[in-house]
């Protein structure tokens, strides 16, 4: 029952800190890329505007498909790991 | 055959479809009710999130707002997708592991409290009437527009659909209608885009076209319009935006607001698996991108369109904007598509300076010096989508196709959110609090019941719009965001999160936000009962009361810690229920108690 607890406790420590990590990328390019940080990426020219611009509308947008499915993956991977998949 | 028979046939035959499938999937218990039986596959999970999330609003008015807002309105983009991470990883898989029905179903077991039930209860109607108001409305502007009649009978026709597969199939019936209509929807949208695409810039990709070289001018599609968007006394339609503070909060605001809106947490309810959550929410924002990364396109290319039209002098190489400028075309001379839109209303003109031509500009701007004596021209956003078509003379099958995707936005979308109004009235409500001993017969009379109710309700006031109804954005994020949201996630980050802390928090959120947008847009959106003017210098740090439900959810989480540190622990058994709907194992498919 211990162990149980403690492998539990664990495996919600590595899921929190994979979390952590996915909202770092998720931040960067939607707050960071998108807003805040555009007019230093203003240098950057993507198809007659600049790489903020394209982050704003589209590359943002791509970024979040792809952290949901890392997410999905790695969380299999961990379920796995620690024995917690159904 | 004529325009109004093939949109007929393009409807008529939606709606076979959604009728085929409503005889198909009757509920038989009110697990098939609630969850739809708890066996919908993820990828098929996704695509009905897709077109339960994507409503009128996404369909008919996000590309109207790209085009008028460029740059600024990108946060509509962000928040709206950006949503689905925080669910995915924050909300979705746990919630599927605790596996009961309803959004208040957790918030009440998890804080054993029923004040905390019953406020969760009122959140959650409060944002979904608002939300369904206008999606009632909505499909009442496609109907009369496009199969000509009143807006009244469409709005009446729009609830007999829906009545007809919600009421007798539930969630069964509205997951698999839900899939056909984003099918019909995505098509819809998707086919013109194409076209005007590769008619402005020879690429049929949307998504790169609108990064390309414009044919006409030979210089990128965006440069030009900046270009002419500028000569009419506009600001660059890429331009950056100064309060950078309010442009973060506003879209922090809609991305906690997507997460909390229950009637797209419970989509995730009907999968089997935990892991299929995860997945799940991957393939719905796969879906719903389509949309999205596709209406910046759509929104540009769309105003481009527009100012060319008006000013033809302005579509190829211009070496002075000044003088294109001087030759707008002669409102006789106007094209087919603006005559039919006058008639809606939607379209206004008016010759200020009677010299028989258009000219539509920057009615802020100042241009005596060309003798125009202020915009004559004005153009609802929301008629961009539905009249790209026809501005792009393209095929009339297409635009009976855009009559049914946008139906099928509006449909698709008001069916989950009334799901969601019926479930927390005959479960929550009913089931829960009031009559604990129904039974499971009973209990689903209770929610056929009250389904068709909200139909009803939310017909009646599509009908008769009150003040609140255009203020989805305000009031149903903000509500989401600034209450539900952050209930939820420390009811599962928190082991320690107490009844007193969560039911506090929700309070503090939900009325500091609504304080907040009422001060701004009068007390319940009554005109003129506003304390403050709506004006950006009025601004508390210069926060829209848009943006305001990050902030509601920030007081949310700062008062429920502060109120649970001086305030007992939870029951051990509601420690251990916490630490169980943190991994996979052991969840069965979503059950009743």
């Amino acid at each position: 029952m211990a162990d149980d607890k403690s492998n539990a406790a664990k495996y919600w420590k590595a899921n929190v800190r994979l979390i952590a990590g996915c909202l770092v990328v998720w931040a960067f390019v939607s707050y960071g890329c998108a807003i805040l940080f555009r007019p230093l990426l203003a240098g950057i020219p993507v198809g007659g505007t600049d790489l903020g611009f394209w982050f704003a509308q589209q590359g943002s947008i791509l970024t979040f498909i792809g952290i949901i499915f890392f997410y999905a993956w790695k969380m299999n991977k961990l379920d796995k790991k620690f024995g917690l998949e159904e | 055959m004529s325009q109004f028979a093939i949109n007929l046939l393009f409807v008529g035959a939606s709606f076979a479809l959604y009728i085929g499938i409503a005889i198909w999937a009757r509920a038989g218990s009110t697990k098939d009710f609630y969850v739809a039986g708890g066996g919908v596959h993820p990828i098929t999970n996704g695509m009905a999130t897709a077109a339960d999330w994507m409503s009128a609003a996404s369909f008919i008015s996000m590309a109207g707002l790209l085009a008028s807002g460029g740059y600024a309105n990108s946060t509509f983009l962000m928040g709206w997708t950006g949503g689905y991470v925080i669910l995915a990883m924050l909300l979705a898989p746990y919630l599927r592991k605790f596996g009961k029905f309803t959004v208040p179903d957790f918030i009440g077991d998890r804080f054993y409290s029923n004040t905390a039930r019953l406020v969760a209860v009122v959140c959650l109607i409060v944002a979904s009437v608002t939300y369904v108001i206008g999606q009632m409305t909505g499909a009442g502007v496609a109907f009369s527009r496009f199969l000509e009649v009143s807006n009244t009978w469409g709005i009446w026709l729009a609830a007999l659909i829906v009545f007809l597969y919600a009421v007798f199939g539930g969630m069964k019936g509205i997951t698999y209608t839900q899939v056909a209509q984003y099918v019909v929807l995505i098509i819809a949208y998707t086919i013109p885009a194409v076209f005007i695409a590769f008619q402005l810039t020879g690429n049929p990709i949307p998504m790169f076209g609108m990064f390309s070289t414009h044919t006409e001018s030979g210089i990128p599609l965006l440069e030009k319009l900046d270009d002419v968007v500028n000569a009419l006394g506009f600001r660059d339609y890429t331009a950056d935006v100064d309060n950078k503070l309010n442009m973060v909060l506003f879209t922090l605001s809609l991305m906690v607001g997507t997460a909390g809106l229950p009637h797209v947490i419970i989509r995730f309810f009907t999968v089997p698996k935990v892991a299929d959550a995860r997945w799940s929410a991957g393939w719905a924002l796969v879906f719903i991108a389509l949309l999205y990364l596709t209406a910046p396109a759509v929104g540009s290319m769309a105003r481009l369109n527009l100012a060319t039209t008006v000013y033809p002098e302005m579509a190829g190489q211009v070496e002075n904007y000044e003088e294109a400028a001087q030759n707008p075309i002669l409102y006789e001379e106007r094209p087919d598509w603006v005559r039919t839109w006058e008639e809606t209303g939607l379209i206004n003109f008016t010759d200020l300076n009677n010299d028989g031509r258009i000219q539509m500009y920057n009615d802020s701007a100042d241009f005596s010096d060309r003798g125009w004596e202020g915009n004559e021209l004005t153009v609802n956003n929301d008629i961009l989508v539905l009249a790209n078509p026809e501005i792009a003379n393209l095929p009339s099958w297409v635009i009976g196709l855009i009559a049914a995707g946008g139906i099928a936005a509006a449909l698709s979308t008001a069916a989950g959110l009334l799901l969601a109004i019926s479930s927390a009235i005959s479960h929550d409500l009913i089931k829960t609090m009031i009559n604990p001993k129904i039974t499971e017969k009973g209990e689903m009379l209770a929610a056929r019941i009250s389904m068709g109710g909200a139909i009803l309700l939310a017909t009646y006031l599509g009908l008769n719009p009150p003040g609140f109804a255009a203020q989805t954005v305000a009031l149903a994020f903000g509500i989401a965001g600034a209450s539900l949201f952050p209930a939820l996630m420390m009811g599962i980050f928190s082991t320690r999160m107490n009844n007193s802390g969560a039911v506090a928090g929700m309070l503090a959120g939900l009325l500091s936000t609504l304080l907040y947008i009422f001060t701004f847009l009068g007390w319940f959106f009554v005109p003129d009962t506003n304390m403050l003017a709506n004006t950006p210098d009025n601004w508390i740090f210069g926060i829209s009361p848009l943006s305001f439900g990050a902030v509601g959810a920030m007081i949310n989480f700062a008062v429920a810690f502060a109120v649970c540190s001086v305030t007992k622990a939870p029951p051990q058994e509601i420690q251990d229920l916490v630490e169980s709907v943190r991994f996979p194992k052991g969840a069965g498919i979503a059950v009743d108690h």
